[in-house]
């Protein structure tokens, strides 16, 4: 019995080798598949998959890029460490795509991701401490702070005349960091911030959170959690209750599930996503459609299609899988100067950089990034009008 | 005088109402607790996963109702699911009974062994629950959400403030009120309730005078199933139906059998409101109230908010201390733990 174990122990070895032959490079897809955005998850999977497909067998003479996925689960950093740590050591991925939110995602970052020297490429970690953490230039995000995300709607406020709101976040460093940035700049404006409460993920029941922030007096409430966690219980308790009817959503809520919870009392609520009507947005919702993607215009989405690309770009333009290489040209495709790329076009892009010249990869999320490897950010401003995230005008 | 209507309207609104369907509901959990103590002696860690068990038994009956096109008109359907959840509830419990429980009554184990394998029972539950239902938030209300709402009492009563009564509240507190009324007959009235407070008295002396053990052990399951059931359910159809979340009401439902009295049933549906209401009220923002009821110079600047939300499990935590410090034996008197 003992043999017969360990023969097809090294059997299944043996194939395992056998597989990867030289011409499969492996990128780790690190994203919450499990936790508070697993309805968001999936399609960003699939997104940046969607790149990797596109230029199968297309990357440094014959290459095909293939995803692993791994569970960031978005909360818990351990795991999430884990994970991270398999995909490097075990899985022996080139790059990461993740992580997702942004807790996790500095974590796998300090523990995992710069130690090892890997390039990290994250479509939706926001939080504007990830601006200053020391990551020797390994970690890469294709969203912007959140700390533009505070000023946008800030400015949407302004312009929509509401000076005072109520502001709930969850309890985590995106949820916090949200709420600094948007009410200093809030406050910057002019605005007014009538209390800011955090509120904690996973409970049943809201009614004293609700409760306290509708005592303080302001008619408009602010959420910066998470569409399948607390964020909709604390909406649907304000309903409930009557507490308040007007809504402002960051980009953690915007998710079509919440239109499908709570139903048409959402009419009206405003919110900001990252995103843009770029030529390369609409382009990326063909090239999805095309691709027989489940959805061609979630949340995150078109920014996991770019993380992947930007760096299998990046491998080619450094002509290696080294680690440290596809890290050193990641910015040199990312930036101008170069011929524009948008979705659908990676294998011209790919011809380009093979015949030595330059590429300025916009994608479909208008990629540029600032000199700490951040996405420059424009926001898309929403109202929920019909059941239905409608794009009012980006900023 | 409007001033002191919407103040009233305010507090019942953020207070009084989620505070009695949240203490009716942790009433019904403490009872099973207080009852099982009682009339077994020891405490069961399992019951909050009770409650989660006997709850996803009927979230997954409701389904099938649903599927299958049957409904109750304006009041949830897992109300005709009820009594099939209960039963099979009841039926896991006593099961766990024969495997666990029975062999430590038998050795005559200490009240601290069987406390520690109810830990185990727990345990085994928690597994078994998100094994079949998965750990996620589960809805399974239907039927109609409102008995009222806070903008059709606004425009009716022309009030500032809105007064919203969901029927998961109402169907709460009247469940509980039918449900309450019907264990104190039954223990005080009939034949086998009787024999139950004489076992619980003195176990002895009721063994002597005939009554069986093992009847009473299995009237107290199928009671403490059926409790469990109703109040996981009506928790569950007020808010929503999460595992972890019912594994976190043991540590209210707890305080509210020991401040109440443990072994008194009286006691731990005091008990419970106690708890209930000084989560809601310690946690409570009265800015807006203060606003209303005194005269304008003297309006609060701050929220006045006693405790952040953030603590509001620690309410349930300090009322338990303060009660085994100052009064073990609770406020009705009951067993010392």
């Amino acid at each position: 019995m003992k043999k017969l174990l360990l023969a097809s122990t090294i059997l299944a070895g043996l194939t395992g080798a056998a597989f990867a032959d030289g011409h499969e490079v492996k990128m780790g897809v690190i994203l919450g598949f499990t936790g508070p955005i697993e309805s968001l998850t999936p399609d960003m999977a699939a997104a940046a998959e969607l790149a990797m497909k596109e230029t199968a067998g297309k990357v440094l003479d014959g290459k095909t890029v293939v995803s692993v996925r791994a569970d960031s689960t978005c909360t818990d950093a351990a795991a999430a460490t884990a994970a991270a740590e398999r995909l490097i050591t075990a899985e022996g991925v080139v790059g990461i795509m993740g992580a997702d939110c942004s807790g996790v995602t500095t974590a796998i970052a300090n523990n995992v991701g710069v130690p090892n020297g890997v390039t990290m490429v994250s479509p939706s970690a926001t939080s504007p401490a990830l601006t200053t953490i020391e990551d020797k230039g390994f970690f890469f995000r294709t969203a912007p702070s959140d700390a533009r995300q505070g000023q946008v709607l800030a400015d949407v406020l302004k312009d929509k005349g509401i000076t005072k709101v109520a502001v709930t976040y969850t309890n985590n460093d995106y949820g916090k960091g949200l709420a600094e940035a948007f009410g200093a700049a809030f406050k910057a404006t002019g605005g007014e911030i009538a209390i800011s409460a955090a509120h904690e993920d996973g409970k049943a029941d809201y009614s004293a959170e609700v409760g306290a922030l509708s005592a303080a007096g302001a008619e408009h409430l602010a959420v910066f959690g998470y569409v399948d966690q607390g964020g909709k219980g604390i909406i649907q308790t304000s309903l409930d209750t009557g507490a308040f009817d007007k809504f402002i959503l960051a980009d953690g809520m915007i998710g079509e599930s919440l239109i499908k919870n709570i139903g048409k009392d959402l009419e009206g609520t405003i919110g900001t996503l990252p995103g843009s009507e770029s030529d390369g947005a609409a382009k990326f919702k063909e090239v999805a459609t095309a691709g027989g993607l489940a959805k061609n215009d979630g949340p995150f989405m078109p920014e996991s299609y770019d993380a992947a690309a930007l760096m299998i770009l990046a491998m080619e333009a450094a002509k290696s899988t080294d680690r440290a290489a596809i890290q050193s040209k990641m910015m040199d495709v990312a930036n101008a100067p170069g011929e524009k790329i948008l979705p659908g076009e990676l294998a011209k892009a790919l011809e380009i950089l093979k015949s030595g010249g330059q590429v300025d990869y916009e994608g479909a999320s208008n990629v540029t990034m600032t000199e700490v490897g951040e996405a420059a950010g424009s926001y898309k401003e929403l109202v929920v009008k019909d059941g239905k995230f409608e794009t009012v005008k980006v900023r | 005088m409007i001033d002191f209507l919407n103040a009233l309207t305010l507090f019942a609104n953020f207070v009084l109402i989620p505070g009695l369907a949240y203490g009716s509901q942790l009433a019904l959990g403490a009872l099973g607790i207080t009852l099982l103590y009682g009339i077994l002696r020891f405490g069961n860690f399992a019951h909050g996963d009770t409650m989660a068990f006997g709850t996803m038994t009927v979230v997954l009956i409701t389904w099938y109702f649903q599927s299958i096109g049957i409904s109750f008109g304006p009041l949830p359907t897992a109300l005709l699911a009820l009594p099939f959840g209960i039963a099979l509830t009841a039926l896991f419990l006593i099961l766990s009974d024969k495997l666990v429980y029975k062999h430590y009554r038998e050795v005559k184990a200490p009240p601290i062994r069987m406390v520690m394998a109810s830990v185990g029972v727990m345990f085994v539950m928690n597994g078994v629950v998100r094994f079949i239902i998965g750990p996620n938030d589960q809805n399974f209300m239907d039927g109609e959400r409102f008995i009222m709402k806070a903008r059709a009492f606004k425009n009716a009563t022309g009030l500032n403030e809105g007064l919203a009564i969901k029927s998961s509240q109402l169907l709460t507190v009247v469940i509980a009120i039918v449900l309450v009324s019907a264990l104190f007959w039954f223990l005080n009235k009939t034949r086998t309730g009787k024999s139950m407070r004489a076992f619980s008295d003195n176990e002895d002396l009721a063994l002597l005078s005939g009554i069986s053990p093992q009847r009473v052990v299995l009237v107290t399951w199928i009671l403490v199933g059926a409790l469990a059931t109703v109040a996981g359910v009506l928790y569950g159809l007020d808010k929503s139906f999460k595992p972890f979340t019912y594994f976190q009401l043991l540590l209210p439902m707890f305080a509210a059998a020991i401040v109440g009295g443990v072994g008194h049933p009286v006691g731990a549906i005091l008990g419970g409101f106690v708890v209930a209401f000084s989560e809601v009220t310690v946690t409570y923002a009265y800015k807006k109230f203060l606003t209303y009821l005194l005269p304008t110079e003297y309006a609060p600047d701050g929220l006045m908010q006693l405790l952040s939300t953030d603590y509001k499990f620690a309410v349930s935590f300090i009322i338990l201390v303060v009660v085994l410090l100052v009064k073990p034996t609770g406020l009705l008197k009951g067993k010392v733990i």
